[in-house]
C-alpha cells in the first residue's frame, strides 16, 4: 500500500509572496481550505486506498501543508530539503524531526545547495528528472544521484508559474508522462523525448496547466487531479486511469495542488 | 595571454540532459570560445559525467557575463588556489620544490588575480614580488638569497599556443623534420616573413627583429656572401655566433681563405692553417672587431656588414677557441645572459649550421617565436622540434645553399 505524508492546513494562509501565484491580498478562506483538504484525504484514503501519515501543523509555517517539499524518501532513507527562501527554511527542522521520529535514516545536503524535495525530483523506476533554476540548485543532483544510485536528468524550469517540477511534470504509473511542454526549454524537451517515447507523453493544454493538471497524485491506476481539467481527465480515461477530481483552488492561491500536498513515503 | 579566460567544472548527468550542450551553446552564443578538457563519461547510467571547460572570452566583461549565465546550469568555477612561493635558501640555489618553466606563456595566481609571468623561457624558475603583483622568469644562477621563488604546481597556468594566423609554413603546427621535404616553398615562406618583418622593423615595431645564430660552416661552405648581403640589406638584426664564424669571416676578408682553404681556389694554400691565428692576433691588436672594420682593416664580409648595419652581436666562446677574438664572451653564463637580453623582440630566428648555438638559442626563445633550424645533420633540427614548438621549421640542408636561396628570394643578385 502506498503511504503519503500530509500536514493538516490549520495554519495555512498567505503570509508572504515567493511565487507568482501568491498574493497576500488574495487571502485564503480557512474553512474552505480545511474542507478541500479533508475532501482530498477522503479520496486518497477511501477511493484510492492510500495510507496517510499526518504530521503536526505548526503555527507560523503556512506552507508546511505542502509536504511534497519535505524532502525525498527512498526506502528507509529520507533526504531533507534545503529551501531557497528563508520563509520556508524554517520548515526544514520540522520535516527532519518527523523523519527522525519515524525512524528514517536522515540525510542532508550541503547548506549551499538548495533542493526542494519531491517537488523538484520526480521519476520513473530507473530514471529520475530534476527541476532546477527556480528553486532547486542543479548542483544538488550529482550528490542525490550518488546517494540513491539513480540517473537524474536535470530539466531547467523556464516559466516562473511552474516553479517546481511537480507543477508541470507528472510521471504516471504506466510509464506515461503528463507534462506541460512550454515550461521547459528545447534542451529539456529533447532530453525528455530521449527518455520517454512520443506515444507515452501526454501534453497538457495551457488552460489546464494553470489549473495544476500536472500537480496530480498517481497511485497505481488512480489519478487524483485538481478539478477544472476536463481535457486531461479525458485523455487519462482513454489511457485506462481512474481519475478523481478534487476542488483545491484555495491551495492554488499559494501555487500548489494535490501533488504538493502529499509526499510519497514508500 | 588573454586575461579573459576561466576554467569551469560541470558534473552530473550532463550529457543526456543536454546540460553540457546548453552550457557550450551559451558560451558560443555569447561570443566566446571554449576548450573541452577532461571529459569523463559516467561508466554506468547512474554514474555522473564530468567536464572541465576552458572559456576564452574577448573581454573580462564578456567573461563575467558568460559565467553568470552558465552558473545556474551547474558550471562551477574551478577552485584555483593562489600559487605558493618560498625564499631561495642561498644565492644560486632554488628552493627544493621550485617550479620549472616551459617556453609557453605562463600566468601565476597571486591574491586571487592572474598575473602574467614576464619573459617566456624554458627551464627557468619564476621570481615573484607579491607586493607589486609582479612575476618574471629567472635563471637558477641569477637567484639571490631570499628571492621569492614559485614552488609546486598550484596557481600556475600555462597557455598552449593558438594556431598562428598566417597561412605559411609556420602555420601548419607541425614540426616534421625531413631531408626529403622540398626546400624551395619553405624558403619562399621564410623570405616572405623576413620581407614583412623588415618592413615592420623599419616602422619601429619592437618585436620585428630577425635573429641569425650561425656556425663557421656558413663561411666554409660558401654562404658568406649571401649572409653578408642579408645583413647589408637590413634583413638581419641580431647575430649570435662563436669565435670561429667571426674569425673565419675576417680571415676570408684578410687572406681570402677559410681555415686555410682558398675560398675561390678551393684548395689549401701554403701556411694557410696559420691564417685564422694571424687574423685573430691582428684583431686583438686593434682592440675590437668594430675597430677593425671602422679602421678599414676588415672591409667586407659578415662582420663588416654587421658593424656597418649596427647588428647586435653576441659572440659566445667555447673551450676549443683560439684567441679568442676581442668581444668573445668566455664565461658561458654571461654569454647566455647576453643572448637572453638580445632575444627580446625577436620575431623570427634562423638557426644555421651550429648545434651549439642553435640549441642554446632555441632554449632561450619563447614558443611563440617562429624558428627555422637548418643543418645537414637531421639530429639538430629534430632536437629543436622536440622542444614542442609547432612554429619550428627544420630544414636538413647545407647552410650555404639555404642562405643563397634565401638571399636570392629576397633579391640578391650575385
Amino acid at each position: 500500500m502506498s503511504r503519503l505524508l500530509v500536514c493538516p492546513p490549520e495554519y495555512f494562509q498567505i503570509d508572504y509572496e515567493i511565487n507568482p501565484w501568491m498574493r497576500r491580498t488574495n487571502a485564503v478562506l480557512a474553512s474552505r481550505a480545511v474542507s478541500q483538504w479533508q475532501a482530498l484525504m477522503r479520496v486518497l484514503e477511501q477511493d484510492v486506498g492510500a495510507g496517510i501519515a499526518r504530521m503536526h501543523p505548526v503555527e507560523g509555517l503556512p506552507d508546511l501543508v505542502f509536504t511534497a517539499n519535505a524532502g525525498v524518501v527512498v526506502g528507509r532513507r529520507a533526504l531533507v530539503s534545503r529551501f531557497r527562501y528563508p520563509e520556508r527554511q524554517r520548515e526544514e527542522v520540522y520535516f527532519e524531526q518527523w523523519f527522525r521520529g519515524q525512524g528514517y535514516e536522515v540525510l542532508t545536503l550541503e547548506k549551499t545547495h538548495y533542493f526542494e524535495g519531491a517537488g523538484d525530483l520526480l521519476g520513473f523506476p530507473d530514471t529520475w528528472f530534476g527541476g532546477y533554476r527556480q528553486r532547486t540548485d542543479i548542483r544538488s543532483f550529482p550528490t542525490l544521484s550518488e546517494l540513491f544510485q539513480r540517473e537524474i536528468i536535470p530539466l531547467e524550469l523556464i516559466d516562473g508559474r511552474f516553479y517546481h517540477l511537480d507543477t508541470c511534470f507528472c510521471p504516471l504509473s504506466g510509464g506515461e508522462l503528463l507534462y506541460f511542454p512550454a515550461a521547459f526549454d528545447s534542451y529539456g524537451l529533447a532530453a525528455i523525448s530521449e527518455r520517454i517515447p512520443a506515444e507515452q507523453r501526454i501534453a497538457v493544454p495551457e488552460e489546464e496547466a494553470v489549473r495544476f493538471a500536472c500537480n496530480a497524485v498517481c497511485v497505481e491506476k488512480h489519478v487524483v487531479i485538481p478539478a477544472g481539467c476536463p481535457r486531461t481527465m479525458h485523455v487519462l480515461h482513454d489511457r485506462g486511469y481512474r481519475t478523481h477530481a478534487v476542488e483545491l483552488d484555495e491551495f492554488m492561491k499559494s501555487g500548489g495542488a494535490a501533488k504538493c500536498l502529499t509526499l510519497a513515503l514508500d | 595571454m588573454a586575461p579573459s579566460e576561466e576554467t569551469v567544472f560541470l558534473q552530473g548527468h550532463i550529457i543526456d540532459s543536454l546540460i553540457l550542450a546548453k552550457v557550450l551553446d551559451t558560451i558560443v552564443m555569447m561570443g566566446a570560445t571554449f576548450d573541452l578538457q577532461d571529459v569523463k563519461i559516467g561508466a554506468t547510467r547512474e554514474a555522473p559525467s564530468q567536464a572541465r571547460i576552458v572559456i576564452r572570452a574577448p573581454s573580462n566583461r564578456a567573461l563575467a557575463d558568460i559565467l553568470r549565465a552558465i552558473q545556474p546550469h551547474g558550471a562551477a568555477l574551478e577552485r584555483e588556489a593562489d600559487c605558493r612561493f618560498e625564499s631561495a635558501p642561498a644565492a644560486g640555489i632554488l628552493p627544493d620544490e621550485f617550479y620549472a618553466t616551459t617556453h609557453l606563456p605562463t600566468q601565476i595566481r597571486l591574491d586571487g588575480e592572474w598575473v602574467d609571468v614576464e619573459g617566456s623561457e624554458m627551464d627557468l624558475a619564476i621570481y615573484v614580488d607579491p607586493a607589486k603583483a609582479h612575476a618574471r622568469t629567472i635563471p637558477m644562477g641569477a637567484v639571490q638569497v631570499g628571492d621569492l621563488i614559485v614552488i609546486g604546481r598550484d596557481g600556475i597556468r600555462v597557455t598552449p599556443l593558438a594556431r598562428p594566423a598566417e597561412r605559411d609554413v609556420f602555420g601548419f603546427m607541425e614540426s616534421v623534420v625531413s631531408s626529403e621535404r622540398p626546400h624551395q616553398p619553405v624558403i619562399a615562406d621564410i623570405a616572405q616573413r623576413m620581407q614583412m618583418l623588415r618592413e615592420r622593423y623599419r616602422q619601429g615595431d619592437p618585436a620585428a627583429k630577425v635573429l641569425c645564430a650561425g656556425g663557421p660552416a656558413i663561411v666554409h661552405a660558401g654562404g658568406r656572401d649571401a649572409l653578408t648581403w642579408l645583413v647589408e640589406a637590413g634583413y638581419i638584426h641580431v647575430l649570435f655566433c662563436g669565435n670561429a664564424l667571426a674569425a673565419h669571416d675576417m680571415e676570408a676578408a684578410l687572406y681570402g681563405t677559410s681555415l686555410g682553404y682558398g675560398l675561390t681556389a678551393g684548395r689549401s694554400v701554403p701556411h694557410g692553417h696559420e691564417h685564422h691565428l694571424r687574423t685573430i692576433n691582428r684583431i686583438r691588436a686593434l682592440g675590437s672587431i668594430e675597430q677593425a672594420v671602422r679602421s678599414g682593416v676588415v672591409t667586407e664580409g659578415i662582420m663588416a656588414a654587421c658593424v656597418r648595419r649596427n647588428v647586435k652581436m653576441v659572440l659566445a666562446g667555447t673551450i676549443r677557441d683560439d684567441g679568442p677574438l676581442p668581444g668573445v664572451v668566455t664565461d658561458s653564463m654571461q654569454a647566455q645572459q647576453a643572448m637572453r637580453e638580445e632575444v627580446q623582440g625577436v620575431g623570427l630566428a634562423l638557426l644555421v649550421a651550429s648545434t651549439l648555438h642553435a640549441i642554446a638559442t632555441g632554449n632561450l626563445l619563447p614558443a611563440t617565436v617562429p624558428t627555422v633550424c637548418v643543418d645537414v645533420n637531421p639530429s639538430v633540427p629534430t632536437k629543436l622540434a622536440d622542444r614542442g614548438s609547432f612554429q619550428a621549421v627544420g630544414l636538413v640542408m647545407d647552410a650555404a645553399s639555404f642562405l643563397k636561396e634565401l638571399a636570392r628570394s629576397l633579391g640578391w643578385r650575385p
